[in-house]
């Protein structure tokens, strides 16, 4: 699985990008996201206010609900300002 | 429709006089260009746009088929930039063709809200002090909902 970051989470984490393979037991965009912060000190700072992490899938704009799969791409942001 | 993510500069007047040539049976334009504001006050010295440009273009299709089939436009078209960029720079254009203003005043303004909130920018401004990332602000929020 891969995992985008942009903006400030980018730089918080110092990264754009990651190749993670969670567990199988990680099935949605928040299980994804509680795994990253279990195993990363960073990304549990980073992730700490759920509020403002915004998601996608494979380019899709999806809630934190939405299920995630072995060969998606999980992009991770804040709120977008963009225009 | 058109869509365009791009770190070149752009034309705002090219861009227009363009666009108002590809349809004969239209009554009204409504062109909308974004800046890089720096004020007096509060200068900046360059404006850093970070993109996710697949998302982008995904989302800005679906924002002006949406604009489109709720004002019957004619077309509409969006140009968004990103990377480094200078104070004055145009960011964005966004057209709007239709047969009447009433729509394509609506359709532009619609689609700018949108493009506010859905479209994946980030807008980091850099200063004389430092840089800092612009904040969403629940304003914009507000002008989108009001579509709802």
């Amino acid at each position: 699985m891969k995992v985008l970051y942009f903006a400030w989470l980018r730089e918080r984490l110092n990264k754009g990008e990651e190749t993670v393979s969670p567990p199988a037991e990680v099935r949605t965009v928040s299980d994804l996201i509680d795994w990253l912060a279990a195993n990363d000190e960073a990304a549990d700072l980073a992730f700490a206010n759920r509020k403002l992490i915004k998601a996608a899938v494979n380019a899709r704009i999806v809630t934190h609900d939405a299920p995630v799969a072995a060969n998606d791409t999980v992009a991770l942001f804040p709120p977008m300002t963009g225009g | 429709m058109s869509v365009r993510i791009q770190t070149a500069a752009f034309d705002p007047g090219e861009e227009t006089n363009a666009f108002l040539a590809t349809n004969a049976g239209a009554g009204a334009a409504v062109t909308f260009t974004g800046l890089v504001r720096s004020q007096p006050g509060d200068p900046i010295t360059a404006l850093m746009l970070e993109c996710y440009p697949d998302l982008a273009i995904n989302q800005v299709k679906a924002m002006i088929e949406s604009a489109v089939a709720r004002f019957g436009l004619i077309k509409a078209t969006v140009i968004h930039r990103y990377g480094a960029l200078r104070p004055g720079e145009p960011i964005v254009q966004v057209m709007a063709l239709a047969p009447h203003r009433e729509a394509a005043f609506k359709g532009a303004e619609y689609l700018m809200d949108y493009l506010k909130t859905d479209a994946p920018f980030w807008k980091k401004e850099e200063t004389p002090t430092g840089s800092r990332w612009v904040e969403a602000k629940s304003a914009d929020d507000d002008a989108k909902a009001r579509w709802d």
